[in-house]
């Protein structure tokens, strides 16, 4: 949305290019020589102010966020990023690429509220409001039908808990819900909230992703029962010889189940947008207003699939968390072959039966 | 590294506090009392569910009852009518037989009562024809001393007059 907003603002500025005398087109050119790499990295990567948007006359609509930064020395500063913008330097701080440093070289903690944090505040402020809501239209209604937004999203929650806790994980699905249900809806609010004009690309952000897979790792380290590492340290049915190899391939299968988390959301949600804006980038590679229409057409379609994209990333960072766990809390049987039952399960009970 | 593959430490700090936050506040304001009403209401459709069928076991069973009751009466009245029926048939036959008993013992009784008059009758006549040949025995002792054949002439008459009577 953001894209197509973007795409329509330069389809009405480019009539004005178009009259301008030749030699100031040039120079607008020359000065400003489009890169679509650097326009789309700028796009989805993270910033200390949260750009709107700007017109021609080089008028920034742009809202300064609060700079927060930590040196051992001189302690906590906090100030407006308007202090830094354009290169300025202030209170020994300077912006370099988007990233907090020191005039001086020390190290700098950048606890910045930037454009992300301010997105990740916002996006917690709608879940919490949203879900407090649905959770009162419960208590209202009891046990009666539900009503309105209640009526919306109750299947996604029954959705979550019957096909995604309870088959992955069995029994003891009911300690992990809470968490399985603020993972998906944390990440398909926050993926939707991307897609918005102006909005920040939050669960593009390898950070954020970082930082979901490492809770799913730590959960699933901490509910791990005995079956769990017993399969690890001395996998069923594999001749003790070849353990020494075994051990550090299922150690380091403990570190890629998250990592592929993290890359997995990162990289389809920026990918997502990688590709609008390279469509939207077309028109500026081209200047021609015949381009338009193409962009308009493929940036509308590649919107529509980063909608369906959003609640399917969120729906296969949850199952997949729930899987993880699932093969952690396992009891005995079915452990060995694959977490969450399914083939696998009926393959264990074949393989008892022999 | 690139920036775009490098995780930026505030953000990583702001998502776990916010994150944390957001999943506290969720659990105890939102997915305890949805899932918890969730499964409540689950629980009564079950229960609705499993009273309905039950309530229709019952009504079954009241019907399979009230057919068998039914059947029962039905097989007491035929039991009473065909007691009825017996009863009377007894009273009858009992009726008839006693009338036949009675009708016997009264003709008995009549014909022991024409026997005795018979008896009467014939002890009347036989005194009254001992009386009538004492009287003419009297009469002919009488006339003897008269004549012989108007006795016997006597005798004649008082016979025939004895027929004629």
């Amino acid at each position: 949305m953001k894209r197509l907003l973007i795409a329509l603002f330069c389809i009405l500025s480019l009539p004005v290019f178009a009259n301008e005398p030749t030699a100031t087109t040039a120079e607008a050119t020359d000065s400003e020589a489009f890169s679509p790499g650097e326009m789309i990295l700028h796009h989805i990567g993270d910033s200390h102010e949260w750009h709107w948007f700007s017109t021609d006359r080089d008028d920034h609509y742009t809202t300064y966020l609060p700079i927060i930064a930590y040196r051992s020395g001189k302690g906590l500063s906090v100030f407006s990023s308007r202090n830094l913008a354009e290169g300025k330097e202030y209170d020994g701080l300077k912006l370099e690429h988007e990233h907090l440093e020191a005039e001086d070289g020390s190290k700098v903690y950048d606890f910045s509220i930037t454009k992300n944090v301010a997105s990740l505040m916002l996006s917690a402020l709608l879940l919490v409001v949203v879900f407090t809501t649905v959770a009162r239209g419960y208590a209202k209604r009891g046990t009666g039908a539900p009503k309105g937004i209640q009526s919306f999203f109750e299947p996604i929650i029954v959705f979550v808990r019957d096909e995604v806790a309870k088959k992955s994980i069995g029994p003891k699905y009911k300690r992990y819900m809470p968490y399985l249900l603020t993972v998906f809806f944390f990440i398909w609010f926050n993926n939707l909230l991307g897609l918005l004009p102006g909005g920040a690309n939050l669960t593009g952000n390898i950070a954020v992703t970082l930082t979901l897979a490492l809770l799913t790792l730590l959960i699933t380290l901490f509910s791990s029962n005995k079956n769990y590492w017993h399969h690890i340290f001395a996998t069923p049915g594999v001749p003790k010889a070849l353990l020494p190899i075994m051990i550090p391939v299922e150690l380091i299968g403990i570190l890629v189940k998250p990592f592929s988390l993290m890359v997995r959301l990162f990289a389809n949600i920026t990918a997502g947008h990688i590709v609008i804006l390279s469509f939207v980038s077309l028109i500026f590679i081209f200047r021609n207003v015949g381009v338009a229409p193409v962009t308009l057409a493929f940036g509308l379609f590649i919107n529509m699939l980063e909608l369906l994209v959003a609640i399917l990333q969120a729906y296969i960072f949850t199952l997949l968390t729930a899987m993880y766990i699932g093969g952690a809390v396992e009891e005995h049987h079915d452990a060995d072959y694959q977490m969450g039952g399914g083939e696998g399960a009926d393959n264990a009970h074949a393989n008892h039966a022999h | 590294m690139p920036p775009l593959v490098t995780p930026e430490f505030g953000l990583i700090f702001w998502q776990l506090v916010i994150f944390g936050i957001v999943l506290l506040l969720l659990r105890k304001f939102a997915w305890k009392p949805i899932l918890s009403a969730l499964n409540e209401r689950e629980d009564s459709i079950e229960n609705a569910l499993r009273m309905a069928s039950q309530a229709k076991l019952e009504m079954q069973a009241l019907q399979a009852g009230n057919e068998k009751l039914l059947a029962e009466a039905r097989l007491e009245r035929d039991r009473i009518l065909k007691e009825a029926t017996d009863v009377s048939n007894k009273l009858i036959e009992q009726a008839k037989n006693k009338a036949t008993e009675e009708g016997g013992r009264m003709i008995n009784q009549a014909r022991e009562a024409i026997q005795n008059e018979k008896n009467a009758a014939l002890a009347e006549v036989k005194n009254t024809a001992a009386q009538l040949s004492i009287d003419i025995a009297e009469r002919i002792l009488r006339r003897e001393l008269v004549d012989t054949a108007s006795q016997k002439e006597l005798v004649n008459s008082y016979l025939k007059e004895v027929k004629l009577n």
